[in-house]
């Protein structure tokens, strides 16, 4: 496999990860265009661990994932006053917070970045990408998915036949965040250098389209919306300069055409498999 | 020196309040967020770019500005907006990420990603009252507000497409009814919303002397924060929010550093959507849902 191939796959098996984050969250009606914030705590974090305290990958990535979990439950708490549009502000607001943070923090190198991390192949990323979506799969067909289901359709509604809402909201955000630090520990390896650059508004949009490409209400539809935001582009190289253009006009034709994204419920328990 | 950072804040500010102005126009009426405004804002920029360079006097940068981006929001709301009226707030929203998306790109092929700048200052001279130094052009940006925030004000508060753009605000099935076109409401909203990003973009464009296609992502998306810190339910809550959020960034900037102005504006947008969600000027009822 060439460098080249391996670059893109690995781009893509952070980006499922990213956008499974987003989909959490989704998953029970809340939009975040923040979660590039949650990737940068965790990048920043796990880098920290395996630099400075010398500890190896694993459990740097875990660490960091249970941290920005536990910082997912603090945004997730306020957010509840939140809802739709307003909601979808507050955690852009977050990310760019996060990252302003970051340009401040000189003892993680300011806006010079940070660097020194041992790199990552892009095998190590693919087993933790298929890891945290067969888990979401997995979830999906246990009791607390139908609860997630339920919050997202009528939260009124779930609350009335005893669901604690609260409970299932805070709880995604905190494993959508905790998600995305996975994402960023493993870009940050990936990559052996970041900067506060990376973990912008583009890039939690990215996660976003991602979800919305692919599907946003089956997990899977963070892979196959992976792959397309990345694979794409390289296939639309012949538009040169014209491809990002070409590729928010397939955006606006898609929620057109398919607004719940390429796969669906009724697209996946149709096919064969 | 404190005064002149207040005069400094208050241009930023004005510039501010027009962004602001221009989301919560169609957050105010519609209930969406158009996230192409950032464009729009660094579209009217180039507009008014191009008719400086071509040596033509300045109003003329001005209006070129506002149609070219009224323009463009006509577009996205009959492609971006129309097929998902019905649909749930966030799909508008990405449909208009999606025009973002495609407006900077076609800014990055025309004009480059390098910031075009212009040779010589315009309106280079500057006045000194006392202890403070302002220039000839941010009295312009300042005065161009005034007059623009006043067209506004009259245009919504006094005319009929004005009553006609609060009634589909109200309600739009009853608006109907009453014989209200809420199409062409809409699209004027847009379109409305659009000049005066457009406005906004040529100012700061004249006021920096320079001009990029990341602009829109550095400046048209914090006036979201600003947006939000007036009262997305209160159009006019742009009015107080704009100076002063503008005159909080500049300060932070001369006694803070200027890497942690994000944070500060962010972080302000977040409490006062925590804190006081209807915003400084919005109403006593917390109600998400009422709108102007």
């Amino acid at each position: 496999m060439s460098m080249y191939y391996a670059g893109i796959l690995a781009d893509v098996g952070i980006l499922v990860l990213g956008a499974l984050s987003v989909y959490i969250i989704l998953s029970t009606g809340q939009l975040s265009l923040g979660n590039a914030g949650f990737m940068g705590i965790g990048a920043y974090l796990t880098s920290w661990l395996t630099v400075k305290a010398a500890l190896p990958l694993t459990p740097s990535l875990l660490i960091a994932a249970l941290v920005s979990g536990v910082i997912g439950v603090v945004v997730g708490f306020p957010a509840l006053r939140l809802k739709g549009i307003y909601l979808a502000m507050a955690t852009l607001g977050f990310g760019e917070m996060v990252r302003s943070f970051f340009l401040n923090f000189s003892a993680m190198g300011g806006p010079e970045g940070f660097h020194g991390m041992q790199h990552v192949s892009t095998g190590t990323i693919w087993i933790w990408a298929i890891l945290v979506l067969v888990l979401v799969m997995v979830l999906e067909t246990s009791q607390i998915w139908l609860e997630i289901r339920a919050v997202r359709d009528d939260e009124t509604a779930a609350g009335l036949v005893g669901l604690n809402a609260t409970r299932i909201k805070v709880g995604a955000f905190g494993f959508g965040a905790a998600v995305a630090a996975i994402a960023g520990g493993l870009f940050a390896h990936h990559h052996v250098y970041i900067e506060p650059g990376n973990f912008s508004f583009e890039r939690s949009i990215d996660f976003v389209l991602a979800v919305i490409l692919g599907g946003s209400t089956v997990a899977p539809g963070a892979l196959v919306g992976a792959v397309i935001l990345v694979v794409l582009p390289e296939y639309l190289r012949f538009l040169a300069d014209w491809r990002f253009a070409a590729f928010g006009a397939l955006l606006i034709g898609m929620l057109v055409v398919r607004r719940q994204g390429l796969l669906d419920r009724a697209l996946l328990r149709s096919s064969p498999a | 020196m404190l005064i002149q950072q207040i005069v400094n804040g208050l241009t930023l500010g004005a510039v501010y309040t027009l962004i602001a102005l221009s989301y919560s126009l169609v957050m105010g009426i519609l209930g969406v967020l158009n996230l192409a405004i950032a464009e729009l804002f660094m579209l009217g920029g180039y507009f008014g770019f191009a008719v400086v360079l071509a040596q033509l006097p300045l109003p003329l940068a001005l209006i070129a500005g506002m149609a070219g981006s009224a323009l463009v929001a006509a577009i996205i709301e009959r492609i971006g907006y129309q097929p998902f009226r019905t649909a749930p707030v966030v799909t508008p929203m990405l449909s208009t990420l999606g025009f973002s998306i495609i407006l900077q790109n076609i800014a990055t092929n025309i004009w480059g990603s390098d910031p075009l700048q212009l040779t010589e200052e315009v309106f280079a001279e500057r006045f000194n009252i006392g202890p403070v130094s302002i220039s000839a052009i941010q009295l312009t940006v300042l005065g161009v507000t005034v007059v623009l925030v006043a067209l506004l004000a009259f245009l919504v508060q006094r005319t009929s497409i004005g009553r006609a753009l609060r009634a589909v605000a109200e309600n739009r099935d009853v608006a109907r009814l009453l014989g209200v076109s809420a199409g062409s409401i809409t699209l004027i909203a847009f379109m409305l919303s659009g000049s005066l990003a457009g406005a906004a973009g040529v100012l700061i464009g004249l006021h920096y002397a320079a001009i990029t296609p990341y602009i829109g992502v550095e400046i048209g998306l914090k006036a979201i924060a600003v947006m939000v810190v007036g009262g997305t339910t209160r159009i006019w809550g742009a009015l107080i929010a704009g100076p002063l959020m503008g005159v909080v960034e500049v300060m932070t900037v001369a006694y803070g550093g200027s890497q942690i102005r994000d944070f500060v504006v962010y972080g302000f947008m977040i409490l006062i959507l925590l804190l006081r969600p209807q915003g400084l000027l919005g109403g006593s009822h917390r109600n998400q849902d009422q709108r102007v």
